[in-house]
């Protein structure tokens, strides 16, 4: 090996098309107009930094954390559901060993947080929060209830249509991903900005589809959502100033 | 003749894009593009993050304790200079020895004991606050270094997807002056990155907005 060796070849992770991914800000969602940043991005390329990422993963999951269903030593209320599904990269490989966190409303459309006060119920067994860990093939589930619509004040008569957040590390800094997953035909996508704020040609891909197969008979539905995270355009080794692999 | 597969990829592919997985190619029977399926839409955090990303040692990108530990803080504000409480700002970073914890870190993982390199923060009252350790310079791939830095990411309702920006630390002029990142900037923007010294580490304010803007960047 030789000083040459310092030239890294690093992966490059492919960037989503605009019209494919969410932009920071949208016009029908009140809140991003003081928030997200006015100016034009600059272009970072990806150097050691955004091609490494925080590797997390059972360390960060307790026994029961799949099953929302079960709390504070009781049953939550609701339409038991099971969501499943595969985690992998643009380039269709999984991502196995990936920690998934997701939170959500109860069935009556209420999360257990202190500025959310609307008269719904609170639900003593539900706290509306799941971690699991993709297994060897980018799999996940968790059993949970279908959380509910809620009103929030964007505009007159708002309401959210149901859905659940997720939160994905996947294996880089460039991979990391903070969505919400939605539930099909829900009557409430036309007038909600978060939901439109997704261009047209990616809407289907934030919606969960319901999968009659995977439901666990005199038990619970079952909705399947896959998610793509973005994939890198080569796999990393070392060349010397002649190209050769070192 | 219809090409039949029975790929799952394929169902999930944009039937609108002709290199998606499965499409058959003449000649040399090995796909020479990349396959395509497309990414998963990114939504806002909202205002109920706590429930789900709440991490009693969040804060923590090194152990308590560590020698050298310093404290990474600073005020988030929107476009009126109004503090931004229920945001959160993840840090990642390399070591002191300008390592990370990372497989892919072609050097080997760092070993330096307790260090994550990864660190969560809540804004109460605005303000984030992550214990690390300084991070060492690190290689930019062309034989050159990049100057002490920390990837961080700024997620909020309010934001669809998160704002990506770095810090940078001001007692490293030398290094910042010959920064590849830093140097593709306009001078007059490149403070906003630079973070100042205090008593417990370091500080730099995030302005999603304003005269002031942060750089925030697409990676």
């Amino acid at each position: 090996m030789t000083g040459t060796t310092s030239r890294l070849v690093l992966p490059r992770y492919l960037q989503e098309q605009d019209g494919q991914r969410t932009p920071v800000a949208f016009d029908g969602y009140r809140s991003t107009g003081l928030r997200a940043p006015l100016r034009t991005p600059v272009d970072l390329p990806h150097r050691l930094t955004e091609i490494t990422g925080p590797v997390l993963g059972e360390d960060r999951v307790t026994a029961g954390d799949a099953d929302l269903t079960l709390r504070a030593g009781g049953e939550a209320q609701g339409q038991r559901i099971i969501v499943f599904g595969r985690v992998l990269d643009s380039g269709g490989r999984p991502v196995p060993g990936a920690l998934l966190e997701i939170w959500q409303a109860n069935a009556a459309g209420r999360y257990r947080h202190v500025v959310d006060n609307w008269p719904a119920p609170l639900d003593p067994h539900f706290d509306g929060l799941g971690r699991v860990v993709t297994d060897s093939l980018g799999r996940y589930e968790f059993t949970t209830v279908k959380p509910g619509a809620y009103p929030w004040g964007n505009h007159h008569n708002a309401w959210r249509p149901a859905h659940i957040h997720f939160s994905l590390f996947g294996q880089a800094f460039t991979q990391r991903l903070v969505t919400q997953m939605y539930f099909p035909d829900d009557p409430l996508f036309g007038q909600d900005p978060i939901f439109n704020a997704i261009p047209p040609a990616a809407r289907h891909r934030a919606v969960a589809g319901f999968d009659l197969g995977r439901t666990q008979p005199d038990w619970a539905l079952a909705f399947e959502w896959d998610i793509v995270l973005r994939g890198t355009e080569q796999t990393p080794f070392e060349t010397d100033d002649d190209g050769d692999v070192a | 003749m219809a090409f039949e597969h029975d790929s799952p990829l394929v169902q999930d592919a944009d039937e609108t894009n002709e290199r998606r997985p499965g499409t058959p190619r003449r000649g040399t029977g090995f796909l020479d593009e990349p396959l395509t399926l497309r990414t998963t839409p990114s939504a806002t955090v909202g205002p109920y993050l706590a429930i789900g990303l709440t991490w009693p040692d969040g804060a923590d990108a090194v152990a308590p304790g560590t020698a050298g530990e310093i404290w990474l803080r600073g005020t988030v504000r929107d476009g009126n200079g109004d503090v931004v409480p229920d945001a959160m700002v993840e840090t990642w970073q390399a070591d002191p020895d300008g390592r990370f914890a990372h497989p892919d870190d072609p050097r080997g993982s760092a070993t330096t004991p307790g260090f994550r390199g990864f660190g969560r923060s809540a804004t109460p009252g605005g303000e984030f606050a992550v214990r690390t350790l300084k991070p060492g310079p690190v290689p930019d791939g062309e034989g050159g270094l990049q100057a002490p830095h920390v990837d961080v990411s700024v997620f909020a309702r309010g934001l669809l997807d998160r704002v990506v920006t770095r810090i940078y630390f001001a007692d490293e002029a030398g290094a910042n002056a010959t920064d590849p990142v830093l140097a593709a900037l306009p001078e007059d923007r490149r403070a906003t990155l630079v973070a100042q010294r205090t008593e417990d580490g370091y500080r730099l304010d995030i302005n999603l907005q304003g005269d002031a803007e942060t750089v925030f960047f697409a990676v």
